[in-house]
C-alpha cells in the first residue's frame, strides 16, 4: 500500500517539476521576446525567419495531405450517418465546422510535434551533449534567447498560418467527396461552406492553434535542454518530447474546448 | 587573477569537490592534474560558472562571481575564453562563422574588420585556408585549434583548457601543447588547463596542482611535484596501477546485495 502511494507521489511530484521547469522556460523566452527587446537587445530575426522555413513552410505538404485525407474521411462517416435521414446536404457543413474548430488546429498540432518538436529536441540535446550550449554560455551568450526565442516566434507566426492551411485542405477534401458522390455542385458546396461557418468558429481555431505552437516548443526545448548521457539521452528527449506534447495538446485542447463551449 | 576559496560541490549525493583551495596570479600557467573522475573538470566548469558549488567562492579579478549579477558576470565572462574537451564548434556554422560568433554578438565592430580579425585568429592558430569549412569536415586536432581560435577571439586575459590533448594522437598534442606555450609567451595570458597527460603537464606549467578523489592533494613547481613524496602523487607520476584488495566478504556482499 505504502509503495502504491509512494509510486503515486513520486510521479505526481516529478510531473509539476516538470511544469514548473516548461514554466521557467516560458518565462525565461516571454522575457527575451517581448521584454528586452524594449531595453535595446533585439531578437533574432534572422534565425526566427528560418526557423519558419524550417518548421512552418517546409511543413505545408503534409499538413495539407493529411488534412486533405481527414476531409474525405469526415465527409464518408458523416454522409454514411446523415443520408439516413437524407440530410446529405448538412456533410459539407459538419466538415467545415470540424475541421475549422478541432481537427485544423489538432492535426496541425500532431504533425508539428512530430515533425518540428522532435527536431527541437534533437537539435538542442546534440548541443547540449557536445558542449555547444556550454560554449555559449561560456561566451556569455544567453543559450535561451539564441536558441529557444527563434523556435518560440517561429511556431507563434507558423501555427496559424499552418491551422488555416489545415482548415481549407480539409474542407476541400470534404469538398471532393460531395461533389463527386453526392452529386453536388461546387457552388452548392461554396453555399453550404460559407452558411455554415462564422467566425467564431475560426478564431476559436486559431487561438487554439497558438498555444498548441507554445506547447510544442517549450516541451521539445525543455527536453532538449535536459539531455543527459550522451547519444543514448538525445534519443529518449526526442521521443518523449513528441510523447508529452501531444500528452498536453489534447489536455489543452479539452480546456479551450470547454471555455468556448461555456462562453458561447 | 583566479582564487578558489574552499569549494566544494555535490552532484545529488555524490561529493565532487571536497574544499578545493587555489590560487592562480596573472601571468602564471597552472596544470590541474588528475586522473578520471577527480572533479578536476567540474572545477573549471565552476570557474566559467557553468555550475554552482554547494558552498565556497570564487574570486576572478578580485569578485566573487557566484553571487554577481548575470549581465555583470557576463562582462566579466568576456575577459575570459574557454576551451571544451571537443572544441564545441557550432555544427551549424562555419569555421570563421564560429570564430566569428563572440565578435559579431558583443561587439559593434564592422563586418570586414571582424573578417580581418577572425582571420588573424585562425592564422595564430595554424588555422589558415580553412575559413568556409564545416566543424564536421575538420579532424579532432582542427577542430580543437578552432575552438581555441574562437576562445581567442575577445582577447581573453584568461584561458581556460578542458583536457586540450585527449583523443587526439601524440604528435598533434603537442602540437596543441606549443600552441599553449606559444601564447603564454607571446600573450601573458593567466591561462589554466586540465589534464591527465604527464609529457603535457610538465612541459606547460609554472605550477601544477594534483588533485584527488575531488580534494587538492599537493601543489608546486614542475620540479617540486617531480620529488613529491605523497604516496598518490608518487603512484600517478609513475603510473602504478590500484592495487587489488583481496576482501572476500566484501567481494560477496556487493554479489548478493539487492
Amino acid at each position: 500500500m505504502t509503495g502504491v502511494l509512494a509510486f503515486f507521489g513520486r510521479n505526481t511530484l516529478g510531473f509539476f517539476r516538470y511544469l514548473s521547469g516548461l514554466y521557467d522556460l516560458t518565462a525565461k523566452a516571454a522575457y527575451w521576446t517581448f521584454v528586452a527587446p524594449f531595453q535595446g537587445r533585439k531578437v533574432k530575426w534572422g534565425n526566427a525567419i528560418h526557423q519558419m522555413v524550417l518548421a512552418g513552410v517546409n511543413s505545408i505538404p503534409i499538413v495539407s495531405l493529411i488534412s486533405l485525407f481527414i476531409g474525405i474521411v469526415m465527409a464518408l462517416q458523416g454522409a454514411y450517418q446523415l443520408e439516413k435521414f437524407g440530410a446529405s446536404y448538412y456533410v459539407t457543413a459538419l466538415v467545415g465546422v470540424s475541421m475549422t474548430r478541432e481537427l485544423g488546429p489538432l492535426i496541425t498540432a500532431i504533425v508539428i510535434a512530430g515533425r518540428s518538436g522532435s527536431a527541437f529536441a534533437a537539435e538542442l540535446g546534440t548541443m547540449k551533449v557536445s558542449e555547444e550550449i556550454d560554449a555559449l554560455e561560456a561566451m556569455g551568450l544567453n543559450s535561451v534567447r539564441y536558441l529557444v526565442v527563434p523556435k518560440y516566434l517561429a511556431l507563434l507566426v507558423m501555427m496559424p498560418c499552418l491551422t488555416l492551411i489545415s482548415d481549407l485542405a480539409g474542407i476541400l477534401g470534404g469538398g471532393i467527396f460531395v461533389i463527386l458522390q453526392l452529386d453536388q455542385t461546387f457552388r452548392m458546396f461554396l453555399t453550404a461552406t460559407r452558411d455554415s461557418l462564422v467566425m467564431r468558429d475560426i478564431t476559436t481555431g486559431l487561438i487554439k492553434s497558438l498555444v498548441f505552437g507554445l506547447i510544442i516548443t517549450k516541451v521539445g526545448c525543455y527536453e532538449g535542454f535536459s539531455v543527459e548521457g550522451g547519444a543514448e539521452g538525445v534519443g529518449k528527449a526526442t521521443t518523449s518530447s513528441v510523447v508529452v506534447s501531444i500528452f498536453l495538446i489534447i489536455l489543452a485542447d479539452v480546456i479551450f474546448t470547454a471555455i468556448f463551449y461555456y462562453t458561447g | 587573477m583566479i582564487r578558489v576559496v574552499d569549494l566544494v560541490t555535490h552532484y545529488g549525493e555524490r561529493r565532487i569537490l571536497n574544499h578545493v583551495n587555489l590560487d592562480i596570479p596573472a601571468g602564471e600557467t597552472m596544470v590541474i592534474l588528475g586522473g578520471s573522475g577527480t572533479g578536476k573538470s567540474t572545477l573549471l566548469r565552476h570557474i566559467m560558472r557553468l555550475e554552482f558549488p554547494t558552498s565556497g567562492q570564487i574570486f576572478i579579478r578580485n569578485q566573487e562571481i557566484f553571487h554577481m549579477p548575470e549581465e555583470r558576470f557576463n562582462l566579466l565572462r568576456r575577459k575570459i575564453g574557454m576551451l571544451f574537451q571537443s572544441g564545441a564548434l557550432f555544427n551549424s556554422m562555419s569555421v570563421e562563422e564560429n570564430v566569428a560568433l563572440p565578435l559579431r554578438e558583443l561587439t559593434q565592430l564592422e563586418d570586414s574588420t571582424i573578417r580581418i580579425m577572425t582571420r588573424i585568429k585562425l592564422d595564430l592558430v595554424g588555422l589558415s585556408g580553412v575559413e568556409n569549412y564545416m566543424p564536421a569536415q575538420l579532424s579532432g586536432g582542427m577542430k580543437k585549434r578552432a575552438g581555441l581560435a574562437r576562445a581567442l577571439a575577445m582577447d581573453p586575459e584568461i584561458l581556460l583548457f578542458d583536457e586540450p590533448s585527449a583523443g587526439l594522437d601524440p604528435i598533434t598534442a603537442a602540437g596543441i601543447d606549443s600552441l599553449i606555450l606559444k601564447l603564454k609567451l607571446a600573450f601573458r595570458m593567466t591561462i589554466l588547463v586540465v589534464t591527465h597527460e604527464l609529457a603535457s603537464a610538465f612541459m606547460i606549467a609554472d605550477r601544477i596542482t594534483v588533485m584527488e578523489g575531488g580534494e587538492v592533494i599537493a601543489t608546486g613547481t614542475p620540479e617540486e611535484i617531480r620529488n613529491s613524496q605523497h604516496p598518490r602523487v608518487v603512484q600517478f607520476l609513475n603510473r602504478i596501477p590500484e592495487g587489488e584488495h583481496v576482501d572476500a566478504q566484501a567481494y560477496l556482499r556487493t554479489l548478493t546485495r539487492t
